[in-house]
């Protein structure tokens, strides 16, 4: 299988070995043609975002205004704090000039002129590793003023790296913007988006590190060899980070549409002591999670896995197996997003809190069955009702979590109270908590 | 304690003012360069870097409050940042963090008595391939077990 975003060359990450492996001749190549081309064999290309959403790179980079007397930006968001999500950091360690080649191709493409590079705070030896690479860049011509020279056009662009401080909101975009203004990460109302209204009111595009890292070999490849990789509707590759219970933890970079169960028992080894696996969330924490015995003939790609009512997220597949305690797995994740929450919405300030209230007393064995129904209608009313997804992300692992354990949960409660007791709750519960609009 | 930068500070913080188009934007990194100055964010600190941006201090407050990698009081010399989240904890993180806490005798946020270990418990470090990990200051070890890092301490506190 052939790789696009980590490909296996030695030393790639020095510039004089990717430019022997034909680096920064994809921008050469686009600053040839006009923008609106670039961008045509970007939608084309089917490339959709590698930071959760899925949203096609092309049609973003379209709503950039043509005309416009604002300077306009590009960010790029290497935030990665998902839990479960480590892909990010291979690439400023393993492949950092294509992310730049990349990211010149695409401020050509919108005809921004700065990019800020949005790097996690904790990530010291990434950001060193990418700051390297990125002088390297400007040291050899390829950014900054000297593009004009080494190019032969008239374009040129600047990148800056901006590092984080340890808040994982900061992902969200425009949250980014607001820490890259030098503000609290207090996501902010849409509309306007950021191509209209993004860094300082000027208009902005806001791709994930992977997402840009694909675009050089698309156009020197040509957007239908891409279009061919993977699943027709979700193209490419991605680069799968397995954790939990596998004996090959890492980065995979396969196609899309790969099997889950593939990238499990094949790729990261399958699971220690041969033990089943009780549950696996497929896309970072905050996407809802599959039950072990749901796995079967699930494809790893945008479309597939919204058919099994999850989604693809940021392709981290966190693996658990039959001895997980869920209860105490799902209290863990849940006190990540009462942690991270920026307390703008009181549904997700405070419901994420009150979650958090209810686990804990699950973990210890204070809970009753009743609060299994409490947790789910408090999900339920962070959900939709918040500014930004961060809501979304913290409701979903609760709500599928019980929806697809509930015999798992309710039975783990029910341990905890007196039998008679228990009966009774578990009686009145359908009429006091309607199960709202939970299926399995 | 007044707070001024060094001037060796001020020149890197010439170079950080050039990336953005308001001086307000440098105050991320502008902090950082304190941090690194002063170890932690103290209110003297805050002053002087909103003076220099020319914000108010309610201003740089608000980021240092809102971002946890500024310290807010003095950290150890070596400052130990544990993952707890759930890939780290389905390898063993608790029991790594509950033996760090035995083994140094203090508690989430603690510092030693000498000052030279402090404890934080922290969110993904992106490290999940490669749990249990834990930071010190700036570096990280990971795929830890108990021994790894008790090896890890050992050496820090043998400096
Ligand atoms: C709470 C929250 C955290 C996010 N964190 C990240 C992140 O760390 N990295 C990232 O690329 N996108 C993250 N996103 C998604 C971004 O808002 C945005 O959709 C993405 O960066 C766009 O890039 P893409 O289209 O190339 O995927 C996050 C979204 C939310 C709601
Ligand atoms: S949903 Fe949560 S994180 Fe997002 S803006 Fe509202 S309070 Fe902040
Ligand atoms: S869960 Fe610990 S590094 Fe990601």
């Amino acid at each position: 299988m052939e790789k696009i975003v980590l490909p296996d060359i030695k030393d790639l990450h020095q510039i004089k070995v990717y430019e022997s492996n034909g680096g920064y001749s994809a921008a050469k190549k686009a600053f040839d043609q006009s923008p609106d081309d670039i961008i045509d064999q970007i939608k084309k290309s089917g490339l959709r975002g590698r930071g959760g959403a899925a949203f096609s790179a092309g049609l973003k980079w379209s709503f950039m205004p043509k005309t416009t007397d604002k300077p306009k930006y590009l960010c790029i968001n290497g935030d990665e704090s998902e839990p479960g999500s480590f892909k990010d950091r291979q690439i400023f360690e393993f492949n950092p000039h294509q992310l730049i080649e990349g990211i010149l191709i695409t401020t050509y493409a919108t005809q921004a002129k700065i990019t800020y590079v949005y790097i996690r705070g904790e990530y010291h030896k990434w950001i060193k590793l990418f700051e390297k690479a990125l002088s390297d860049a400007y040291e050899n011509g390829y950014v900054g003023e000297k593009m004009k020279e080494k190019f032969g056009t008239g374009f040129y662009c600047d990148i800056f790296v901006h590092k984080g401080a340890g808040a994982y909101i900061c992902g969200e975009e425009s949250a980014l913007m607001n820490s890259i203004e030098g503000k609290r990460g207090y996501p902010r109302v849409k509309p306007p988006f950021p191509a209209q209204n993004g860094l300082w009111g000027c208009p902005t595009t806001i791709n994930n590190v992977e997402t840009i890292t694909n675009v050089p070999s698309i156009i020197n490849k040509g957007w239908e060899w891409f279009s061919k990789i993977g699943e027709p509707k979700h193209p490419g590759t991605l680069l799968f980070g397995v954790s939990g219970h596998v004996n090959k933890p890492g980065v995979y970079e396969l196609p899309t549409g790969t099997l889950l169960t593939d990238i499990i028992y094949k790729y990261a080894g399958g699971v220690p002591g041969d033990k089943k696996i009780l549950c696996v969330i497929p896309g970072g924490s905050s996407m809802p999670p599959l039950r072990g015995d749901q796995l079967e003939g699930v494809k790893m790609d945008a479309e597939s896995l919204k058919a099994y009512g999850t989604a693809i997220g940021t392709g981290g597949v966190i693996v658990m197996d039959e001895d997980t305690d869920l209860v105490k797995v799902l209290a863990r994740i849940t006190k990540f997003y009462y942690h991270e929450s920026c307390g703008q919405c009181t549904p997700c300030r405070e419901g994420t809190g009150w979650m958090l209230k209810i686990l804990n007393r699950m973990v210890k064995g204070e809970a009753s069955v009743h609060d299994v129904d409490l947790l789910v209608s408090v999900a339920n009313n962070i959900e939709g009702n918040t500014i930004c997804a961060l809501g979304e992300a913290a409701a979903w692992p609760v709500k599928y979590m019980v929806a697809r354990f509930r015999d798992y949960f309710e039975q783990r409660m029910s341990k905890e109270v007196v039998l008679p007791v228990a009966n009774k709750v578990h009686s009145m519960r359908r009429t006091a908590f309607p199960l709202a609009d939970i299926k399995e | 304690m007044e707070f001024k930068f060094t001037e060796e500070n001020l020149a890197k913080i010439e170079g950080i003012l050039k990336k953005y188009p308001t001086k307000k934007a440098a105050v991320m990194a502008v902090l950082y360069v304190a941090q690194e100055q002063n170890g932690w964010i103290s209110g003297e600190v805050m002053k002087e870097v909103a003076l220099l941006l020319k914000i108010t201090t309610e201003d740089v407050l608000g980021v240092v409050t809102f971002y946890t990698m500024y310290h807010q009081k003095p950290a150890g010399k070596y400052h130990l940042q544990v993952c707890t989240n759930v890939s780290c904890m389905l390898r063993g993180a608790y029991k790594l963090y509950d033996h760090i806490k035995e083994k140094l005798n203090i508690d989430n946020g603690g510092i030693t008595g000498d000052s030279v270990f402090s404890l934080e418990e922290v969110e993904c470090m992106g490290s999940c391939g490669t749990a249990p990990m834990i930071a010190v200051n700036e570096d990280y070890y990971e795929s830890l077990n108990l021994e790894k890092v008790d090896q890890i301490i050992g050496s820090l506190s043998g400096k």
